[in-house]
């Protein structure tokens, strides 16, 4: 186990749960980041779409004021090209569109109201993540 | 003007929330994938820190019938596991594993002057966009 933080993590999970929360308690809306995404450019109203982009501010905002405060050190991928992130980006948004949710649609949000559907879509995209990072280790030999 | 102002405020606290549990950074993300290497468990506790709060919250907030500043709850009315269902949850898997950027940590790494998220977010959105269209 290398840099594992289950406290950092865990206080992390909390302030994502609380989000997810306000969403709902307030707008009535479920905090799944690919569907609000999406709704900025396809939402049916113009109502629709300024909630969903004030969303997306924040959470660039949220992100970059943590970074400015607390630095993350990320370190580079050599191997990670800029087509293979194109590709993967494509992936992501074709999956999370054709299976209606990601991480936290289905992960935190759906499971929380113990969604079958979610708890499956979970179940799945962990197995395939999984499956992915060991065959692509296999692959580049890393 | 309020539902955009609390729709702002919960995207701060999502956005801080994931750069804390440091879901940004894609080589851990990796890493919590890769259970047969160094196999670093922190996505765990970070979902499990998020169901548990929405659950416990989800409980009271539905309890009382409507939200506060809008007319109903909109949930998701689909209940049977389709084909698109897993098919999308798996492809998603595969590019989440083959990148180390699922949408939200993405879209919340935008701010950091990083060439990665761009690339993944406008490429996620393309990918979103087609799906859509195609279907449409």
């Amino acid at each position: 186990m290398e840099n594992f933080t289950p406290y950092l993590s865990l206080a992390g999970g909390v302030l994502i749960g609380i989000s997810a929360s306000i969403l709902m308690y307030l707008n009535g809306r479920i905090a799944g980041i690919s569907g609000i995404v999406a709704g900025v450019f396809n939402a049916p109203s113009f109502e629709e779409k300024a909630w969903r982009f004030a969303f997306v501010v924040g959470l660039v905002l949220g992100g970059a004021v943590y970074m400015h405060f607390f630095p993350i050190t990320i370190a580079a991928r050599e191997s990670m090209s800029a087509i293979l992130l194109i590709a993967g980006g494509l992936v992501v948004g074709i999956g999370t569109a054709m299976g209606s949710g990601c991480t936290s649609g289905h992960g935190i949000c759906g499971i929380s109201r113990f969604s079958l559907r979610s708890l499956v879509a979970t179940a799945t995209f962990l197995l395939s993540g999984i499956v992915t990072v060991y065959v692509f280790k296999q692959i580049t030999g890393g | 003007m309020l539902k955009i102002l609390s729709a702002l405020v919960a995207g701060v606290i999502f956005g801080v929330g994931l750069a804390l549990s440091q879901m940004v950074n894609p080589n851990k993300v990796i890493n919590f994938l890769d259970i047969t290497g160094q196999w670093d468990p922190s996505l765990m506790f970070v979902l499990g820190g998020a169901v548990l709060t929405t659950t416990l919250a989800y409980r009271f907030i539905f309890s009382r019938g409507k939200p506060l500043l809008a007319d109903d709850f909109q949930l998701p009315t689909l209940l049977q596991i389709d084909r698109p269902l897993i098919i999308g949850a798996a492809l998603f898997g595969i590019g989440w594993g083959v990148i180390g950027y699922c949408p939200g940590p993405a879209v919340a790494s935008l701010g950091f002057g990083f060439q990665e998220p761009l690339l993944v977010v406008v490429s996620m959105l393309v990918g979103m966009l087609l799906y859509k269209a195609a279907v449409k």
